[in-house]
Formats: C-alpha cells, sequence, structure tokens
C-alpha cells in the first residue's frame, strides 16, 4: 500500500513537473534568438512595424502565447491561432525564463477550486460572453476570430485576462480579482460540458441558429398539424 | 341601476322568447339553451381577458402576459364560434335544384326555411349583442398598443440623466475608480442614482493611450489620461455595444475599436465614435469625461448626440 502511494506521489511529481519546472534564461536566449529573433529582434527589443519588444511582457505573456502554439507566427500580419505548440515543454520553459527575466507579470497562479461556477458564469456574462458566447464557443468580429475557450486551461485563462492577447481587452486585478478570476476558469470549465436542463444542447452553438432550429422545428410540425386538421375537415 | 342589474340577470337566465306556436306541417326545432349558455360564457370571457390585457399593458407591460392575455381573448372569441357555429346553428342542408327552384312553390319553401332557421335560438338578441362586445372589445384591445407610439415615446428616448460632475457607477452601485481599467481594458458604466435600463443612462469606459487620441477639436479634454466613454446603445438598432477590441500591437493588428455583436457596426475609438463598418448610419455619442480628486470618473456634460437607434426623427447626430 505505501509502495503504491509513494510511486503515485512519484507519478504525480512527474506530471506537474514538466509545466512547473523553472527553465533556464540562458538556453531560452539562445532558443529566442534562433527560432523568435527575425520578428522582435536579437535582445527582444522589437523590431518597429513587425512584432513588439518583449520587456515587461512577462512570463505570463509567454507562456500564454508559447503553451497554446500562436508564437512563432507564420507571418507578422496574421491573427494568432491557437495551434501545436512548436516547442517541447522544456523548451517552453526556457524561452518563459527568459522573457519573464526581462521584466513583466509572472504566470498567474489560479486555483480554480477557490471560485465558484455561478459567480464565474455571472462574471462571464458581464466582461466575457459579448465576444467568447455565453458558453465559450468563440465567434467573429470585425477584424479577428474569436478564439473558443474549449481547449483553454485555467492558467491560460487567467494569462489571457491579464494580458490581453492580440485584440483582447485587458483585465487587471482591481477590475476583476484573482478570487473572480478563479470562478471564471471554473465556470469555463463547467460549459465544455454544460447541463442542458432545457432539453436537446444543439452542440452548444448560440441564439441564433437555435433560433433557426426552432423555426424550421416548429414551423414544419406546424404544417404538418394544418395539414392533418385540413385533410380531416375534407373527409 | 338595480332595474338595469335585475333586467340583465333576466336578459341572461330568462328562457328568452316564448316558444313559438309550431308550425303546421314542419316538426319544431329543437332549442340548445346550455350550448348558447357556454358560447354567452365564452363570449363575456371574452372582453375579460381585454380588460386583463388593458391592466397589464398600463402596469408592468410584460410581454408575456400580454400575449397570454390578447391570445386568451382571441382564444376564446374562437371557441365561441366554433361551439356556436356546431351547437347552435341549424346544420339543415339543402340541395338547391335550380330547375326546379324557378318554381314559385318551391322558392317560397326555402324562403321559408331561411327565415325559420335562427327560431331555434333562444336567446338570439343576447348571443348578438355579447357577440357584438366580444368583437368591440378585441377590436379595442387591438388599438390599444396604439397609445405605445404617442409622441411621449420621443422625448423618454432622448431623456439623459447625464450632467456635470454626475458620477459613473458599475453595475454593482460603486463608483469606478479610473485606475481600476488597465490600458486596452474596458468596463460598463452607469449614471449614478439613474434607472439603468433607461436608454441614455449606459455607457461603455475604455481606456487607451492619450496618444492615440486623435479627437475633434470641440472635444479636447473629454478623454482625461485616455479614458473614453461612449453611449453603450448601438445607433443602428439599439442594441449593446459590448465588444471592445484593442490590439496588444497596433502595427499588425486592426485600430482600436468598439463593436455592436449584432450587426458588427464598428465604431473607432480614438476619433470620437464614428463609424468605421457595418450599418450604423451615425457615430456613438460620446460622454465628456473628468477624474475628480478622488480617481473617481465623473461626466463633464451630456452626450455628444442624440443616445440610441436612429428613426425618423433622428439620421444625424
Amino acid at each position: 500500500m505505501r509502495l503504491v502511494a509513494a510511486l503515485l506521489s512519484v507519478c504525480a511529481l512527474v506530471h506537474i513537473a514538466p509545466a512547473r519546472a523553472a527553465g533556464d534564461p540562458q538556453r531560452g536566449k539562445e532558443l529566442f534568438q534562433t527560432g523568435c529573433a527575425s520578428c522582435h529582434g536579437l535582445d527582444a527589443q522589437g523590431i518597429a512595424g513587425r512584432a513588439p519588444g518583449l520587456h515587461d511582457a512577462g512570463a505570463a505573456a509567454a507562456d500564454f502565447y508559447l503553451r497554446t502554439g500562436r508564437m512563432p507566427l507564420d507571418s507578422p500580419r496574421s491573427q494568432p491561432e491557437r495551434s501545436e505548440p512548436a516547442y517541447p515543454s522544456d523548451q517552453i520553459n526556457d524561452l518563459v525564463a527568459y522573457i519573464g527575466s526581462l521584466g513583466g507579470p509572472p504566470v498567474p497562479a489560479l486555483d480554480p477550486a477557490q471560485g465558484s461556477v455561478g459567480d464565474g458564469e455571472r462574471l462571464f456574462a458581464a466582461n466575457c460572453a459579448q465576444c467568447h458566447q455565453i458558453v465559450g464557443r468563440g465567434g467573429a468580429m470585425p477584424g479577428a476570430s474569436i478564439p473558443t475557450l474549449l481547449h483553454a486551461t485555467p492558467t491560460q485563462i487567467a494569462e489571457a485576462v491579464r494580458i490581453g492577447p492580440y485584440v483582447m481587452p485587458r483585465f487587471g486585478p482591481e477590475q476583476i480579482s484573482d478570487r473572480d478570476l478563479a470562478s471564471i476558469a471554473r465556470y469555463v470549465a463547467y460549459a465544455k460540458h454544460p447541463r442542458d436542463e432545457g432539453g436537446w444542447g444543439m452542440f452548444d452553438i448560440g441564439p441564433v441558429p437555435e433560433g433557426m432550429v426552432t423555426w424550421f422545428v416548429g414551423a414544419l410540425a406546424l404544417v404538418l398539424l394544418i395539414r392533418v386538421l385540413g385533410k380531416r375537415a375534407g373527409e | 341601476m338595480i332595474r338595469w342589474l335585475v333586467a340583465a340577470i333576466l336578459l341572461l337566465f330568462g328562457r328568452g322568447r316564448p316558444e313559438p306556436p309550431p308550425k303546421p306541417g314542419l316538426p319544431p326545432r329543437p332549442t340548445h339553451p346550455r350550448a348558447e349558455l357556454l358560447v354567452l360564457a365564452l363570449l363575456a370571457l371574452v372582453p375579460g381577458a381585454v380588460v386583463v390585457f388593458a391592466v397589464v399593458y398600463f402596469t408592468s407591460a410584460n410581454t408575456q402576459l400580454l400575449g397570454l392575455t390578447l391570445g386568451g381573448a382571441f382564444a376564446f372569441a374562437a371557441a365561441a364560434s366554433a361551439l356556436a357555429a356546431n351547437r347552435i346553428l341549424p346544420q339543415d342542408t339543402h340541395v338547391e335544384e335550380r330547375p326546379e327552384l324557378d318554381h314559385p312553390v318551391e322558392q317560397a319553401e326555402v324562403e321559408e326555411l331561411v327565415a325559420e332557421a335562427g327560431e331555434g335560438v333562444t336567446r338570439k338578441r343576447l348571443l348578438v349583442l355579447a357577440a357584438g362586445g366580444a368583437g368591440s372589445a378585441l377590436a379595442g384591445a387591438l388599438v390599444l398598443p396604439a397609445l405605445s407610439c404617442g409622441p411621449d415615446a420621443t422625448k423618454i428616448l432622448s431623456e439623459s440623466p447625464w450632467r456635470r460632475g454626475l458620477r459613473l457607477v458599475d453595475e454593482h452601485g460603486d463608483p469606478i475608480v479610473a485606475h481600476a481599467i488597465e490600458l486596452g481594458g474596458t468596463i460598463t458604466g452607469f449614471a449614478e442614482g439613474a434607472d439603468k435600463e433607461r436608454l441614455a443612462s449606459s455607457v461603455v469606459v475604455v481606456h487607451v493611450r492619450p496618444d492615440e487620441l486623435d479627437l475633434p477639436p470641440e472635444r479636447a479634454g473629454w478623454a482625461p489620461e485616455g479614458f473614453a466613454a461612449y453611449s453603450k446603445i448601438c445607433t443602428h438598432a439599439g442594441c449593446a455595444v459590448s465588444e471592445f477590441r484593442y490590439p496588444l500591437y497596433d502595427p499588425t493588428s486592426p485600430k482600436p475599436a468598439l463593436v455592436c455583436p449584432c450587426h458588427y457596426s464598428t465604431f473607432d475609438v480614438s476619433t470620437g465614435g464614428h463609424r468605421i463598418f457595418g450599418p450604423a448610419g451615425r457615430a456613438l455619442p460620446q460622454l465628456p469625461l473628468e477624474i475628480d480628486g478622488d480617481g473617481h470618473l465623473v461626466a463633464a456634460g451630456d452626450f455628444s448626440g442624440r443616445v440610441g437607434p436612429s428613426w425618423w426623427g433622428v439620421r444625424k447626430s
């Protein structure tokens, strides 16, 4: 029994370790100079009109952009979109450590268990749902596509709220506290598989297509009913 | 008054006309007193539902209740008509044989049949009266909402609670501290003490870099330290302008803008709310801001233009 527990704790450590281990800033700088410097400049000071400098961007931004595969970007003008990370986890740790050493906010520590789903839904509806849609499936706006939150981890949600990636607005701790952020992360986790109390969830595609389903199904049922009534009256 | 009441009760529960003496040669027509009473009750429910409709209209204007009561009035009228058609009105069928009908005797027979068709109905006048009452009540219910189109609507829609020195509060009623909104952040504000649901009460506050602003000269100082406030109601169809787009790195991204999620009207926050995309016909009205001694956001006056969707009176700001 003790052996199993020991094994489990080792597994837990191994599982957590890659994500939390501190990277090596020196190795990160080498990776940066080969993979990122063509746009961000050799010392991460940025290249005017091409890419921003990363001094004060912070570990939070580096962790978000690299772990969601949004960076590196094929073309400086395209919108960064979620894809498979370009670097293995330990190299991301090194890069995050390097960018973090240039100043800026650290990777936020977040415990979704501290939040409440109900508060999270209210906060999400007030601050996030107008773009990301109430169950976080994303959408579009002029000039940008709005990503789905189906694959976002609590840490990535916290990072995005604090840094405001691409054209997303930014919310500081005085506007959305860390506890509120935990609630939002908890609600987003819940909204990945929401309970559909009303019946068929229709893939959570949003109110407009749901209204169209009502038209097609409801109107068809009405037409059929009218036809049955009309046939009976004719007999 | 009492005499009227007695007369009404007699009219309702009396046997109506005394039974006509049976015509020689024709069987007496069956009467349907119970069906008539039911039809009368249904017809009486129509004005009842309309009265409730009017009460709801003038008190809460709850659209669900309005629909329920008006729909109920129509349902009662429909049930009364269906019942009257099936149970009260004579169901005789006369096959018209054309050549014979020219014969004067046949003609007289048909005329007599038509003339006495209503004889099986004992409370004919009362039924006609009730049907007329139900019809007028329904017509009244349909006309009633026209009051909402009255001249008052324009006045109510153009009223604004904003004046110099009025604080902006958040959804909980707490004053908004300017520096709680980070650069590239946004918050929804309301006029302190005003009804949040009033058209002109809500604003969307954005925080941009002061050097990004290119406001018209007459609006100099309207956005202190880069805090700018615009009406939250889209000038196109009146939706909430709730999406704020603020680029992390502007040379490679779309510029800062407020976007209405309904039809994607896009308003430039740097130049005073001018429309840069979408169906809106005019700029988003801007609210001049000041930061008071406690660091709270306060209004420095009223909006730059008429708030809310465009209609025939309001095309240009």
